[in-house]
């Protein structure tokens, strides 16, 4: 999977978005990603694949009391963002997600041609 | 609600960030502020401080007031894969962490509380009637 910026012509996604933070793990099966999200309530929390790219985009639903003056902020911007490309053997299709405390766990399974397959040597 | 606009971008921390980033010699800490970050707010009553910290449990957080310090500390336990498993990116933070924040003179130590929902922790320090501003109207 390699990460790519793309260029988009709607402005809102072109807004700052904070990166989440990332662990990306493969099996024989598939890639798990987690992601690291916190503050994003689950509907929120956005993930799509157009076409070879995987989008994770999420808000923070943080309710602050409204009379709370700000003293010290180090997250300060309201969004999360980051593409990744899929490579052709990951399904994209079958993509099945979780998300608890803040941590979005993906699971990218590859394609039934890609599933690894246990040749026999035959004695001759 | 935009968030931003509660915690606006400070300027001279952006440019403190920026020189710390140029400079050649970073801290001993590392350039980043720490594990978890933090976010904190005050109101006429309260002292709120958020900590950006997912994939624990509330059991897993120790939360402390002593001598006007609020320490917020833990272990965030490795994902440990599968055997025979690849890693290809790990950028989250695992292990312990630990971070304090000095509170102000007139704070409530025993009516504080802490909630975590969707990985981040918020403690709510209250602050003592007495000095919670009051208007006082010119005759």
């Amino acid at each position: 999977m390699n990460e790519k910026v793309i260029k988009r012509e709607n402005a809102s996604e072109e807004s700052a978005a904070m990166r989440p933070a990332v662990n990306v793990v493969e099996d024989a099966t598939g890639i798990t990603l987690y992601a690291d999200l916190p503050g994003v309530p689950k509907e929120k929390l956005s993930i799509h694949v157009e076409g070879d790219n995987l989008i994770l985009e999420g808000e923070l639903g943080i309710n602050s009391p409204p009379n709370m003056e700000a003293i010290h902020a180090e997250v300060d911007l309201s969004r999360y963002r980051r593409v990744f490309t899929l490579s052709r053997e990951l399904d994209g299709d079958k993509v099945s997600a979780g998300f608890r405390h803040g941590v979005l766990e993906l699971r990218i399974p590859k394609a039934e041609h890609a599933q690894p397959r246990r040749i026999v040597v035959q004695a001759t | 609600m935009h968030y931003r606009g509660i915690f606006p971008r400070d300027l001279f921390t952006e440019l403190e960030r920026l020189q710390r980033e140029f400079d050649g010699s970073p801290s001993i800490r590392g350039a980043a502020p720490g594990y978890p970050a933090m976010n904190v707010g005050t109101t006429p009553k309260s002292v709120e401080v958020y900590a950006f910290a997912p994939g624990m449990t509330p059991e897993e957080f120790d939360v402390q007031v002593e001598n006007g310090v609020l320490t917020i500390s833990g272990e965030r336990k490795n994902i440990v894969p599968p055997e025979g498993a690849t890693i290809h990116i790990g950028e989250h933070f695992s292990g312990r962490f630990r971070r304090v924040v000095s509170l102000p003179d007139d704070i409530e130590p025993n009516s504080t509380t802490a909630s975590y929902r969707d990985g981040v922790l918020h403690v709510c320090v209250a602050r003592r009637e007495a000095a919670q501003s009051r208007r006082i109207s010119v005759q």
